[in-house]
């Protein structure tokens, strides 16, 4: 076996893993969207529609403004999250219940339900 | 004379316990500028009718339920309960203004000889207990059918809630001010936040009522019930909806903040009892 042949060897082994790890990172994504949305419709849980209209829920509130174009609305995905955890940091009044600072939800949950959000 | 009056005026003024705060006639006046302005294709007496009054779909189907009304039943039993005779011979008449009849505009009021607020539902079970009589339930069946009836008699009339004079009945008024726009519970929700602020915005497919005019129609009938209940019912069940721990019926708060509801509604008529989801 060649130098180069080993090169190329690590090389394509890289390039293999590299792409392996994207590949399962985005599947591991489209996973916690998918949990995310099922936070996020439980009644129990988000609620979500109980306030905004999001993704293909039915008879969705109309309390909040509707969940679109969340990447524009909030380049950093953090501040997002921070707004799910805690909306009365932005604004004291809100109506919007503090999922995680009032344990309405798990730090996991309020996770899944910003990669959810984030994705519409 | 006239600067003895001035300076009476005066002391009176200073001596004001509404100094520093919002008197109730201000609040009030406050209170109903924002709905008129929230729901400007409502007439102010329209507000009687809930949720109907700024919804004109569901106030169609609701008026062809109250052709029928669901509280009928409980409405009979009321009257029937309310003029049968107690064991001593005396019926509820005795303990009320004009035997019972038409009254339900001024309750609830400040006593200020004991110092507290008395609702109609109180003043019914503090009857009975004159009378040597059990103490109903509070919150549903036999109670709710006699303030139904009380509250039917006396539809029409103008609700009237009065704050005397004096430090505790503002402190009652107060204290249901505070429990009306203090958030509360897991999901941190003031009364106000959805009665006030967010009146006639959605909850998933739930309209939220403005709070001027809640208290004309109570007790109701709900259909999510299947029965009639009483105001204190309701706020028990509001307070737990936003997973609040809820006060019994007929406590101090309860009692405060029903005393600042209804005098919110002061000016409109008695239309109850209601008809509701």
């Amino acid at each position: 076996m060649t130098m180069k042949q080993v090169t190329s060897g690590i090389v394509s082994m890289t390039l293999f893993c590299c792409i392996s790890i994207l590949s399962s990172l985005s599947i591991a994504n489209a996973d916690a969207i998918a949990d995310g949305k099922k936070v996020a419709f439980d009644r129990k849980k988000g609620n979500c529609l109980g306030c905004h209209m999001m993704a293909d829920g039915v008879l969705p509130g109309n309390i909040g403004p509707p969940l679109i174009a969340m990447k524009a609305r909030f380049p950093d995905k953090a501040k997002l999250r921070e707004q799910i955890w805690d909306p009365t940091i932005a604004n004291p009044n809100t109506i919007m219940p503090p999922f995680g600072k009032h344990r309405i939800l798990t730090e996991k949950e309020v996770d899944l339900i910003t990669e959810f959000v984030y994705s519409l | 004379m006239n600067k003895l009056i001035t300076t009476l005026g005066i002391a009176l003024l200073v001596a004001s316990p509404f100094n520093g705060m919002a008197s109730p006639q201000q609040d009030l006046s406050e209170f109903r500028d924002y709905y008129e302005k929230r729901f400007p294709g409502t007439p102010f007496d329209d507000f009687i009718n809930g949720v109907y009054s700024i919804d004109a779909a569901s106030r169609e189907q609701w008026e062809e339920i109250e052709d029928f009304p669901p509280y009928e039943l409980g409405l009979s039993k009321g009257e029937e309960l309310f003029n049968k005779p107690f064991a001593n011979g005396k019926t509820y008449g005795s303990c009320f203004e004009n035997d019972g009849i038409g009254i339900r505009q001024n309750y609830p009021y400040f006593d200020t000889d004991r110092g507290e607020v008395i609702t109609l539902e109180l003043a019914i079970n503090e009857c009975r207990e004159a009378n040597g009589e059990k103490k109903l339930k509070w919150k549903k069946g036999p109670i709710a059918f006699i303030s139904a009836y009380m509250a039917y008699t006396s539809r029409g009339n103008i609700i009237d809630i009065k704050i005397p004079d004096d430090a505790r009945a503002v402190a009652a008024y107060e204290r249901g001010k505070k429990h009306f726009y203090q958030k509360r519970g897991q999901l941190n929700m003031a009364c106000a936040d959805c009665h006030k602020f967010y009146a006639g915005s959605m909850v998933r497919a739930d309209l939220l009522s403005p709070a001027l005019g809640h208290l004309s129609h109570f007790p109701v009938y709900r259909s999510k019930w299947g029965g009639m209940g009483t105001t204190h019912r309701r706020y028990g069940g509001c307070n737990k909806q936003v997973r609040a721990k809820d006060y019994p019926a007929q406590s101090e708060e309860y009692r405060a903040l029903e005393y600042f509801h209804t005098y919110m509604s002061n000016g409109l008529a008695v239309n109850g009892p209601g008809a509701r989801k």
